[in-house]
């Protein structure tokens, strides 16, 4: 199993071996993502379900007190909850696509709850986790999946934008979002804001994601570059994304990266918290790589099992971010029973409303694909839809 | 009541699904989101949840059968009362716009009962939906009937699209255009644009002339499946490989006494113990060897460039027959590697292979390849070069045979080999040569020592 190593300039191909051609395990097993963290991970909480001190982040995580955990738990599985439900519809056809979190709950909820109100949020596509955190409902996220919107929540509102599909994208717009924050004054005061851009690993390869990065650091934009490492960009590991671990590419630019262990919200928690108070404190920019793993397919139209093998998957089940908590709250604050029932029902019910919600949503019109291109509308666009509209009317019984 | 679920498009885009398996059976209680059954898709196998509670009535497809997404699969009696009416409504009425300003299923899918059928246009006779498979009919008369056959031809799924073999023709926007006005089912033109595209003038050319469809006159029944997936893969390389590359092949059988004599000895020694050591570790080893004598073997002919690539390092596939069908996972360096790691790295691809697991980077980037017709019990063949390969070497059954030594009749245990090799960069000699070496290497594995 391989780690994306430190570089150092090769003297012969004789002293890296496997590097200059694949190793037999490659050939075999083909390429492979990696459960190891290394040395530098932060955590909090092991998978198995110790809390273990860290001098630089307990203070962050000081309040985290058993009501507070057992929201944690709560938000965790709600949110796995509902992203399952999402793939049943998708196989159901009720969904053209589905994006799962599966695996990557933590990471999620830690960084999301770490946000304050003011702050604002740009995710990717997979961020369930993050908009439950930002209050934006999870019937919200259906009309993206289902083709009939892009999003029907406030980004300003609930401090979260748009999912953005194109690649790293949101990099420009968070540090963009960010400069604003600092042209009006919002950094350092007691209502000071910042900014959280989340994207993949795969995200890191693009130039967007460096342009975001040199501009935030030579500007000390108000930003926490969120990244998620899954290992997989659908089917790309992150080995052909990297030779440094991700998090030591900031040093590059200029401003500080930390490794975090994805799977433990506690800890996820805790660094963003960390992140945050740098960035509103006039700090910023900070990376924060959330090493996790992508326990499902990269989306519905995927398939994982062409490209990776099943041990992988099972050794990072052991590192579950939702049974570590859970034994934590049982073993180490006695936690009883019927809490767990409870939340497994609140679950079900979300599931429950979810999907009836998804059955039951109204198609768009036929206009409506046409109806928000202009605000002032253009002859082009209006002619396309008196084409379309003839069309559809041309059909018999149409009204 | 009873509901339909119908087949879903579980990738985007695609339009049919093989019904793999099924988990259940009529007359068996089923929750929301069981799985009901394993479909197989062009991107992937998945397992499909149940979006009703109740029991299931019947299973309306069998396993093995693929059907086009909307096609109702399984049907499950449910205690709700009959649905709303106008959910009813919205089934029949795909484009729709309704009295509340709502358009049904809008975005093609929707897992509503009767959502595979297209409305009719106006002033149009609906085409009758055939149940099976009927050529393709051509209609060039009415003005009103081209539009719809237009239409079809580029609408996988509507009334007739079961006539071709599933694929949707190629042909840019206007062309298609072009073909709607004159009433021509892109699928009954000939393409002759680079990459099968239709052109303006073939969809002109084919106005002038039509080409009557063949009829097929079937004696019994008839089983037609839809070329895909590795099938069709494999279809495209071997016709690039058979007409591009002049293919020779020579044969040789060989006395493998020795060799297996070998193997029994090697098989019985601790090195040995984990690994499955066949005969197909020998042959690789002797290729490997044998390639070094003739470089011209492991190598490639490169049109575009106007050059001979030579390898130094020998990717060594291995034609693998797989549930999928057939494919050719590859050694890397296999000439790099001792004859216990061959035999350790065959088993693991082989296993693999087997289990559906082989990524595309294990398949990618051969320069020679093995494919062993002998585990089928055949003795020789005359292979096909894998795209782009200058050799392939068929290695045939191993059996007692009988066989002249030192003048008297014996009974060996011998094995025919055939090498195919593409004549554009290997002569007789080379190519007589590389197999002669194979054959003295595996008479002889001794050999190898002086080599
Ligand atoms: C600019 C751009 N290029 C390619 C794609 C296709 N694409 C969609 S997701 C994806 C992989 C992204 O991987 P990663 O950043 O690791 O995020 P993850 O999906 O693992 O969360 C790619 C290449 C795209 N959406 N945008
Ligand atoms: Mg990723």
């Amino acid at each position: 199993m391989s780690t994306p190593q430190d570089w150092t300039p090769p003297t012969s191909a004789a002293t890296r071996p496997g590097r200059d051609r694949p190793g037999r395990d490659h050939v075999v097993a083909g390429l492979k993502g990696t459960d190891e963290g290394g040395a530098d991970l932060v955590q909090l909480l092991t998978p198995e379900g110790v809390r273990v001190p860290d001098p630089r982040f307990d203070s962050y995580a000081a309040d985290v007190d058993v009501e507070m955990l057992k929201g944690l738990y709560r938000d965790l599985v709600l949110v796995r909850r509902f992203d399952r439900e999402g793939n049943a519809l998708q196989r159901q056809g009720q969904l053209g696509i589905w994006v799962p979190l599966l695996g990557q709950e933590a990471a999620q909820i830690g960084a999301g709850r770490a946000m304050a109100p003011q702050d604002m949020a740009f995710p990717s596509y997979r961020e369930h986790g993050v908009a439950w955190t930002r209050g934006v409902d999870p019937t919200d996220l259906l009309g993206i999946f289902r083709g009939t919107d892009h999003g029907s929540w406030d980004p300003r509102e609930k401090g979260f934008h748009l999912y953005t599909i194109v690649i790293g994208n949101q990099c420009l717009n968070a540090t963009g979002y960010a400069m604003g924050q600092k042209f009006e004054g919002k950094v350092g005061g007691d209502d000071a804001e910042a900014t959280m851009c989340f994207f993949g690993d795969g995200a890191t390869s693009q130039g967007d994601v460096h342009e975001g990065f040199v501009w935030a650091a030579v500007y000390d934009a108000p930003v926490v570059f969120y990244c998620q490492n899954n290992q997989w960009a659908i089917s790309e590991p992150t080995e052909r994304q990297t030779r440094v671990p991700l998090y030591k590419r900031a040093q590059g630019y200029g401003f500080p990266g930390i490794r975090v262990d994805g799977n433990d919200v506690i800890a996820c928690l805790a660094v963003t918290r960390w992140a945050l108070e740098e960035c509103r404190t006039g700090n910023g920019p900070v990376l924060v790589e959330a090493f996790t793993y992508r326990m499902d397919a990269h989306t519905t139209s995927d398939d994982p099992t062409r490209y990776r093998l099943a041990d992988e998957l099972e050794l990072w089940k052991l590192k579950d971010p939702i049974e570590r908590v859970r034994v934590h709250l049982v073993r180490s604050l006695g936690v009883e029973p019927e809490f767990f029932d409870d939340v497994q029902a609140q679950a079900d019910e979300l599931a429950a409303r979810f999907r009836q919600f998804c059955v039951d949503m109204p198609a768009p019109a036929p206009d409506r694909m046409f109806s928000q291109v202009y605000a002032e509308g253009s002859p082009a666009v209006d002619a396309q839809r008196e084409e379309f509209l003839a069309y559809h009317a041309s059909f018999e019984g149409a009204s | 009541m009873l509901r339909e679920f119908a087949m879903p498009d579980v990738g985007e885009g695609l339009t049919e699904a093989e019904v793999v398996t099924w988990n259940v059976a009529a007359g068996d209680v089923v929750t929301v989101n069981q799985v009901l059954c394993e479909i197989e898709t062009a991107k992937a196998a998945v397992e499909l949840p149940s979006p009703y509670a109740g029991t299931v009535g019947k299973l309306l497809v069998e396993p093995g059968q693929v059907v086009a997404v909307g096609s109702p699969i399984i049907s499950i009696e449910t205690a709700e009362a009959a649905a709303p009416a106008v959910e009813e409504d919205t089934g029949a009425k795909i484009g729709e716009v309704g009295k509340d300003g709502r358009v049904a299923n809008l975005v093609g899918y929707g897992a509503r009962p009767g959502a595979v059928t297209r409305r009719p246009r106006r002033g149009t006779t609906p085409p009758p939906a055939p149940p099976t498979p009927a050529p393709v009919q051509q209609s060039h008369s009415a003005a009103t009937s081209r539009r719809e056959s237009g239409f079809t031809a580029i609408s996988p799924g509507g009334a007739g699209a079961g006539a071709a073999a599933g694929a949707v023709p190629l042909a840019k926007p206007p062309v298609r255009k072009l073909a709607r006005d004159l009433g021509v089912d892109l699928r009954s033109v000939t393409p002759s644009g680079p990459g099968g595209v239709i052109t303006r003038d073939d969809v002109q050319s084919h106005v002038v002339t039509p080409a009557a469809p063949a009829a097929v006159a079937a004696v019994g029944g008839v089983r037609r499946e839809p070329i895909r997936g590795i099938r069709k893969h494999t279809a495209a390389a071997m016709v690039s490989s058979a007409f591009t590359a002049p293919h020779v092949t020579e044969f040789l059988a060989v006395d493998v006494t020795a060799t297996m004599a070998l193997r029994d000895r090697l098989r019985a020694t601790r090195e040995y113990a984990e690994v499955k050591l066949t005969p197909l570790a020998f042959v690789a080893k002797a290729v490997c060897l044998a390639a070094r004598r003739t470089p011209e073997l492991n190598a490639r002919w490169d049109e575009a460039a106007g050059e001979i690539v030579y390898f130094d390092r020998m990717q060594l596939g291995i034609a693998a027959a797989t549930p999928r069908g057939l494919i050719v996972p590859n050694v890397r360096d296999a000439d790099t590697l001792t004859l216990r790691e061959l035999a350790a790295a065959l088993g693991e691809l082989t296993a693999t292979a087997r289990a559906g697991r082989t990524s595309p980077a294990d398949m990618a980037g051969g320069t020679f390849t093995i494919t062993n017709v002998g585990v089928f019990g055949v003795d020789t063949g005359t292979p096909i070069l894998n795209p782009g390969e200058a050799g392939i070497l068929a290695v045939g059954a191993i059996k007692p045979t009988p066989w002249v030594v030192d003048g008297e009749l014996a009974v060996r245990t011998v094995c025919q080999l055939a090498l195919s090799f593409d004549h554009r960069l290997v002569d007789g000699e080379q190519g007589s040569r590389f197999l002669a070496d194979v054959g003295a290497l595996l008479t002889d594995p001794g050999l190898a020592l002086t080599w």
